[in-house]
Order: structure tokens, then C-alpha cells, then sequence
């Protein structure tokens, strides 16, 4: 009987882990970042649009541009392509062709960043620079990498969704007279729009927390980006470049970057959780 | 000119299916662009070497030495604390606000970009907890990336068993962990590996926490708190710096190969946790 | 046939969070006889059963008021072990429910949680409960297989031989034979026949053409409540209440 007590609080313990962790995430960030936003104060950190840590110049506005500029490409070409893989999945194939798509949408979501990286830093770079010009190392690298990076997202909770809508729908509308493609246009996926929306917003927070691949295809130039050929920074390959020699104030200053990060991304995350309604698995 | 539901179907069908297979056209030409250029280079001289010259020449050694120790700790971690918390919350308690808080928690755990966590892992490991850059450092940071997979699956793996076979060994006089260890984890295990090798794909991806808590020596650690330099860091640094392309395509070449070996694995254990399932 | 009870229900009330699923319950179970308890789907049949070894607390929201004792103790009592009182009170459901282990080991597991460990002494328990689940015959020579080869009444003798592995004092079964086919039923109705010289034996019958070839004692629960209880053959030919009657000649159920 005692053992079982100890086990049964032991084990309480352990659930406790999951958001032990995130507070201490939530702390440590904010103790080292807060500050600096403070001391900078808050309106010229998050709008000035000077980053010169050597000259205690600290604006990320630049950053923020950069990073919704290129999550903003990624999803325009994430979205239209990933719902198409979900519709095809579930609406255009025999299951055992999609069973057997799953697997490499899967391995898909496995490569780690720095191979898709790696590729868009010696095929997609090589090709915007000679075809379209400008340094190569461009917005539009990034949002073509993001892009293919957030499509398993994108893919696996839409086509769940549209497999979690009930038959008596598709048929209902077929029986009616609709074309299947009609059927899938206008009733399908406007049925499946929120869980097709949570995944949009799921994309977007994988979008705006990636680093490697960026640091390696963006450029990293520290000014607004004026145009999709334009090299630039992201709130993530900020502190990812920079963080290595960092000290002082300018280390504040990207732990403070990361409380920045930190608030968009609890926001989409909330977001896409209250608009899916129950917990995504 | 009205065009035909059916044209305009054809069309959209059409518009899918090319989106459907230029995904897939993406997919395989990224892989197909490292393994072309980098597997000719793998040899066993080049997994058994260790980097030289700042990775120009050399092998990979103790950078998988670095991938192993730093994802075994990782695991180590990761899954009693994440097994322990499904457990806990399907099997000792019931649905209340404390158990949405922390479903809540571990899904906002999940959703933090790996670059936070590296702040996080150097302001508290590395520094606070002195643990300097080292393997100790990199590998909690980790398990801590990797908790709410674990988590997840653990406790999808959990919620699968029917109810009927708890109540038949309450009935029989066990206790509930009695239970919990003679029925319920012997039958949730498929599951459980299933997450955790999820957990060591994604350590053996992992790059930007790493080079902020682990440090990237080159050398062959000697303890929990040797620095070291895992495949994915060592891959960044050799294509970013620009040292070699060669021992880049050959180090991503094999990056990929681990990856595809977990995947396949997790894949295959899926399929057999299925397939008896039903027989 | 010992007259001395083994189960003592008094007063007892029974709660789903708000709904009363068992009214002022008032019964004596005997020792070594079988006890049937009829009535229609939904009455509380199963209810009453569980609470009887308090298989109920699995369920989040319950609640009691009455006393029920085993041998002169309170089981509700909270000092009582559980697992003491479910191995003491044991229970087979409605659907055969084997785990997913080898049919040897479904039977040790029982004794496996009390701590038997020495394999001879295993293997002597298994052998004497299959023996007296009358399924030794059938599956001597497959002990190692897995029990979910087996067919429904076989599982269902085989719960049955997990339940007696431990040497209950009180056996309950939930509909033991729904969905067996007669010769399986007709061999577990045999088995409680003799159970009964040893155990004390709560059963939900199937129906009510059952009870009368197995029970000694008969009670009848109508929504919740307990409309009347007596010796089987009076309750059969001569029953008090004329909802009793007409649940007997089958007007409802």
C-alpha cells in the first residue's frame, strides 16, 4: 500500500515535468531578455530599424519584416500545395496508394533542416541568382525552402481532417448531383476548414521558428527586404548567427529576440489549438 | 463559352495531381542531390576517421560518436519522464483542469522553435547549472525537445488498450500498478519504441540548440562533459563555412542514410504492432 | 446446505455522480449455495454485483450509502485491501475477456500478483482451476498458446478457471453463457453445480429458464430495486408480488 502511494505521487511528480519545463523555459528567456527591453525600451526594440550591437543599437524591426515576408511566401506556396497533396490523398487515390504516400511524407518531415538547407543552398541559390538575379541568398530562397519544409505539417492534419468528416456528407452531395470535384470544392473542404486552418497555423509557427535552413539560403543581411530577390534576416537566424559571440547587452538583446519569438509563437499555437478544438494528436 | 462541371473537374484534377507528384519530384530530388554526390564518398574508412584539418580531410568518427552520446542521453531522459506523465494521466487520474493544463503545456512545448531551446539550454544548463558545453548540456536540452513526442504517443499507445483488460486485472486483485506494469505497458510498448525512435530521429536532425549547448570540438569525447560536435553541426558547419563540399556531401549523405534506417525502422515496428493487432 | 450468510446487504443505496442506480437494497447471500439475481436489461444487475467487491470504485463519481459485509466486515470500510476483497469476491463478466497472454499464463495471473513465483507451485494452481473450469481436457496440450485462439465458451471457462486460480470464497458471474452455444453453456451450468459445494455462488442468469435448473435462491431487481427474494422453487411457482409474476411468465423483459 505504501508503495503504491509513492508510486502514484512519484509519477505525479512526472506529469508535472511537461510544464515545469516550459516555466523555466518561460523564466530563463524573459530574466535574460526583458531587461534589454526595458532598457532599450520597448518601442524602439520591436520598431527602430537599426541593428548595430557594437554601437548599442538594438531594432529588430528588419528581422520581423523579414521573418513574416518569408513565412508569408512559404505558406503561399505550402498551402495550395499541401492541401492538394491532402485532397489527393484522400479523395484521388485508392487507400493503398496513400498508405504507401504516408510513409514518405513522413520521411519528408524527418530530413532535418540543414539538408533542406544544404539543397537550397546549391540548387535553389545557384538558379534565383543566374535567372532572376539579385545575390541568389534571397527571400525567395527562403520561402521556396519553408515551403517544402512545412508541407508534412500542412498535409498530415488536413487530410486527417477531411478523413474525419463523415460519409453520409460526400455522399449527400453526390447524390444530389454534384461532380466529385464539386463535391470536394464546395462542400469537403469547407466542411474541413478548421482543422485545414489549424494546420495553417501549425505551418506558420514551423515556418517563423526555423533557423538553420534560413541562416544558410537568406542571406542574412541585416536591412528590410524591398523586394523577394533581396537578402535578409529572420528573427531566428538573428540570434542563430549572432549568438556564438555575443556578450554583454547584445546577448540580452537576442535572448530578447527570443521573447519576441517566444510570444508569436504561444499566440499561433493557442490560436491553432482553440480553433481545432481538442487537442491535435 | 460555359465550361462544363466536368472540364472544370478534369482541370482541377489534373492541377492536383501535379501537385501531388511535384511534392513528391521535390522530395526525391533533394534527397537524390545529396546521396547522388555523397555516397560514393562513404567508405569504412570515412565512418571510422575522425574529422582532420577542420573536417577537410579525415572521416566522421567522433562526430557519430557525438550523434550516439547525445541521443542516448536524450532518451534516457525523455522517455521515464514522458512514459511517467501518460501514464500518470491515463491511468491515475481522470479528466480535471490540472490534466488540460498540462496537455495544454506539453502542446505549447511542442510548438517552441529549436532555437529557444537553445537559449534556454545554454542560460540554464550551460550556465546556471554549470554544466558547461558538453554532452550533459546538449543531451537535456534535448529530452526536452523531444518529452511532449514521447508524451503523445505514449499516450495515444496507452489509450488503445480496452478498457476490459484493466477491469479483468483489478478484478483479479491487482493494484493499480500492478496493472499498469503486467498489462498495460507490456501491451502499450509498440507504441512507446514508436515514439522514442521518433525522439532519436529528431535528435540526430537537431542543429541549432546543439551548437549553443554542446559546443562543437571536434575531438572524441572522453566524458558526459566533453564538448562535441554531432553529424547534423558538423554537416552545417563543412556546407555554411565552405571547408569542403566534398566532406559535406558525403557527411549529409550519411545523415540521410541514419534518418531513412530510424524512419524505416519506426515504420516497420508500426506495421508489426498493426498487423497483431488484428490477427 | 449451510444456512449461515456469507453477504450481507443492508440499506444500500447506489449513485452514478447523480443518478440512483440501486434503491435501499436489502439481501442475504448464503454460503454455499447459488444465489440468481434476475431482472430486466438496466435494473442494476451489474451494478449490484460490482459493488459487491467494489469493482465499482474503478468508475470516477460514485457514491454509496448502506453497509454491505462479507463474513461480518464492512468491505467499504476504508481499511479494507481491495485486491484482498476482489481475490476473496471474484467476478466473471458477460464477454469472455482473455488477456493477451498464453492460456497458462491467464490463469497464473492471478496468483502472479499475490506473489507466487515458484513455477511447480504455478503450475499445480493452473492445472486444478482448469480441471475445475472443466477446460483442462481441451487445452492441456496448449498451455502456451495464446488464450485468443480459443473459442467464446472455451475463453469464457477459461475466466472462469482465472477467477478460481485464487481460491475465491464468493464467485459472481456477470450472463456468464451470452453468446455460447448450448453444449458450452450446458458444461458451465454443469461446473456451478459443483462450484457450489465449495464456493458461494452469485449469478446473473441469462434467463430466467437458466435459474431455475441452477439456482437455489432467487432475487429479482426491477429499476434499482429489489421487488421480492426467495427459495427458487417458490419464487418460480408461487411469487409474491405480481411484477415478479409477470417478469416470470414473461409479460416484460
Amino acid at each position: 500500500m505504501i508503495k503504491e502511494k509513492f508510486l502514484e505521487k512519484s509519477l505525479f511528480l512526472v506529469a508535472l515535468s511537461s510544464i515545469s519545463v516550459l516555466a523555466l523555459i518561460a523564466f530563463f528567456i524573459f530574466e535574460q531578455g526583458v531587461p534589454l527591453i526595458w532598457k532599450a525600451g520597448p518601442f524602439s526594440f520591436l520598431l527602430g530599424e537599426r541593428w548595430f550591437p557594437s554601437q548599442g543599437s538594438f531594432g529588430i524591426f528588419p528581422m520581423i519584416v523579414g521573418s513574416f515576408w518569408v513565412t508569408i511566401g512559404a505558406l503561399i506556396i505550402g498551402v495550395p500545395l499541401g492541401v492538394a497533396c491532402a485532397i489527393f490523398l484522400c479523395e484521388l487515390t485508392p487507400a493503398a496508394v496513400s498508405a504507401a504516400f504516408r510513409p514518405m511524407i513522413q520521411l519528408l518531415a524527418a530530413i532535418p533542416s540543414v539538408i533542406f538547407g544544404f539543397w537550397g543552398l546549391i540548387v535553389l541559390v545557384p538558379l534565383i541568382r543566374n535567372y532572376l538575379g539579385g545575390p541568389g541568398l534571397s527571400v525567395l530562397a527562403g520561402s521556396l525552402v519553408l515551403g517544402i519544409m512545412i508541407l508534412p505539417t500542412i498535409i498530415s492534419i488536413s487530410e486527417d481532417s477531411l478523413r474525419a468528416l463523415p460519409r453520409t456528407l460526400k455522399e449527400g452531395a453526390l447524390s444530389l448531383g454534384a461532380t466529385h470535384w464539386q463535391t470536394i470544392w464546395r462542400v469537403l473542404l469547407p466542411a474541413a476548414r478548421s482543422g485545414i486552418v489549424a494546420s495553417i497555423i501549425l505551418g506558420m509557427g514551423r515556418a517563423i521558428g526555423e533557423t538553420m535552413a534560413m541562416i544558410m539560403v537568406l542571406g542574412n543581411a541585416v536591412q528590410m527586404p524591398d523586394s523577394i530577390l533581396s537578402s535578409t534576416r529572420t528573427l531566428t537566424t538573428n540570434i542563430g548567427i549572432e549568438m556564438g559571440y555575443a556578450t554583454g547587452d547584445h546577448r540580452q538583446a537576442l535572448f530578447a529576440t527570443g521573447v519576441v519569438l517566444f510570444f508569436i509563437i504561444m499566440g499561433l499555437n493557442t490560436l491553432a489549438l482553440v480553433i481545432s478544438g481538442r487537442r491535435r494528436s | 463559352m460555359k465550361i462544363s462541371r466536368y472540364a472544370t473537374q478534369w482541370a482541377a484534377k489534373v492541377i492536383v495531381w501535379m501537385g501531388a507528384f511535384s511534392t513528391l519530384a521535390v522530395m526525391i530530388w533533394i534527397l537524390i542531390q545529396v546521396l547522388m554526390e555523397g555516397l560514393p564518398l562513404l567508405h569504412l574508412d570515412f565512418f571510422l576517421d575522425s574529422p582532420r584539418q577542420m573536417g577537410r580531410s579525415g572521416g566522421i568518427f567522433s562526430t557519430i560518436i557525438g550523434t550516439m552520446a547525445l541521443t542516448a542521453v536524450a532518451i534516457i531522459i525523455a522517455t521515464p519522464l514522458g512514459v511517467g506523465t501518460a501514464v500518470y494521466l491515463k491511468e491515475y487520474t481522470r479528466e480535471t483542469r490540472l490534466t488540460r493544463l498540462i496537455r495544454f503545456g506539453t502542446d505549447c512545448l511542442a510548438g517552441v522553435p529549436s532555437i529557444i531551446f537553445g537559449l534556454f539550454g545554454f542560460v540554464f544548463f550551460v550556465i546556471f547549472l554549470k554544466m558547461g558545453w558538453s554532452i550533459l548540456s546538449g543531451g537535456l536540452t534535448l529530452a526536452v525537445m523531444i518529452l511532449p513526442t514521447i508524451i503523445s504517443t505514449a499516450e495515444e499507445a496507452i489509450k488503445a488498450i480496452p478498457r476490459s483488460y484493466r477491469e479483468v486485472s483489478f478484478a483479479l486483485g491487482g493494484t493499480r500498478w500492478q496493472t499498469v506494469a503486467r498489462v498495460i505497458l507490456p501491451n502499450a510498448l509498440p507504441g512507446i519504441l514508436t515514439g522514442v525512435l521518433l525522439g532519436v530521429g529528431r535528435s540526430v536532425g537537431e542543429t541549432a540548440p546543439l551548437i549553443l549547448t554542446a559546443g562543437s570540438s571536434l575531438l572524441v569525447p572522453t566524458s558526459l562533459f566533453s564538448p562535441i560536435r554531432t553529424m547534423s553541426v558538423h554537416f552545417y558547419i563543412l556546407a555554411r563555412e565552405g571547408i569542403s563540399m566534398e566532406m559535406a556531401y558525403a557527411t549529409g549523405a550519411a545523415l540521410i542514410l541514419l534518418i531513412l534506417t530510424i524512419n524505416t525502422l519506426a515504420n516497420w515496428l508500426l506495421w508489426r504492432y498493426v498487423r497483431k493487432k488484428r490477427g | 446446505m449451510s444456512e449461515e450468510a456469507k453477504i450481507v446487504v443492508e440499506h444500500f443505496h447506489f449513485y452514478y455522480g447523480s443518478l440512483l442506480a440501486l434503491k435501499d437494497i436489502n439481501l442475504q447471500i448464503r454460503a454455499r449455495q447459488i444465489r440468481a439475481i434476475l431482472g430486466p436489461a438496466r435494473s442494476g444487475k451489474t451494478t449490484l454485483l460490482k459493488s459487491l467487491n467494489r469493482l465499482t470504485d474503478l468508475t470516477y463519481g460514485t457514491r454509496h450509502t448502506g453497509r454491505v459485509f462479507l463474513d461480518e466486515q464492512e468491505i467499504y470500510d476504508s481499511q479494507i485491501s481491495l485486491p484482498e476483497l476482489r481475490r476473496r469476491v471474484g467476478m466473471v463478466f458477460d464477454l469472455p475477456t482473455p488477456l493477451p497472454l498464453s492460456i497458462f499464463e491467464n490463469v497464473a495471473y492471478g496468483p502472479r500478483l499475490k506473489g507466487i513465483t515458484q513455477k511447480t507451485r504455478l503450475r499445480e494452481i493452473v492445472e486444478k482451476s482448469l480441471h475445475a473450469a472443466v477446460l483442462w481436457e481441451e487445452v492441456k496440450d496448449r498451455l502456451a498458446s495464446s488464450a485468443l485462439g480459443l473459442s467464446g465458451g472455451q475463453q469464457q471457462r477459461l475466466c472462469i478457471a482465472r477467477v478460481l486460480a485464487l481460491e475465491p470464497e464468493v464467485i459472481m458471474l456477470d450472463e456468464p453463457c451470452s453468446g455460447l452455444d448450448p453444449i458450452s453453456t450446458a458444461s458451465i451450468e454443469r461446473s456451478l453445480i459443483e462450484l457450489k459445494k465449495e464456493y458461494t455462488v452469485i449469478l446473473v442468469p441469462h434467463n430466467i429458464q437458466q435459474a431455475s435448473r441452477v439456482a437455489d435462491r432467487v432475487a429479482f431487481l426491477l429499476s434499482g430495486e429489489l421487488i421480492e427474494e426467495g427459495p427458487a422453487g417458490q419464487i418460480f411457482t408461487r411469487p409474491k408480488d405480481k411484477r415478479t409474476e409477470d417478469y416470470i411468465s414473461g409479460k416484460f423483459g
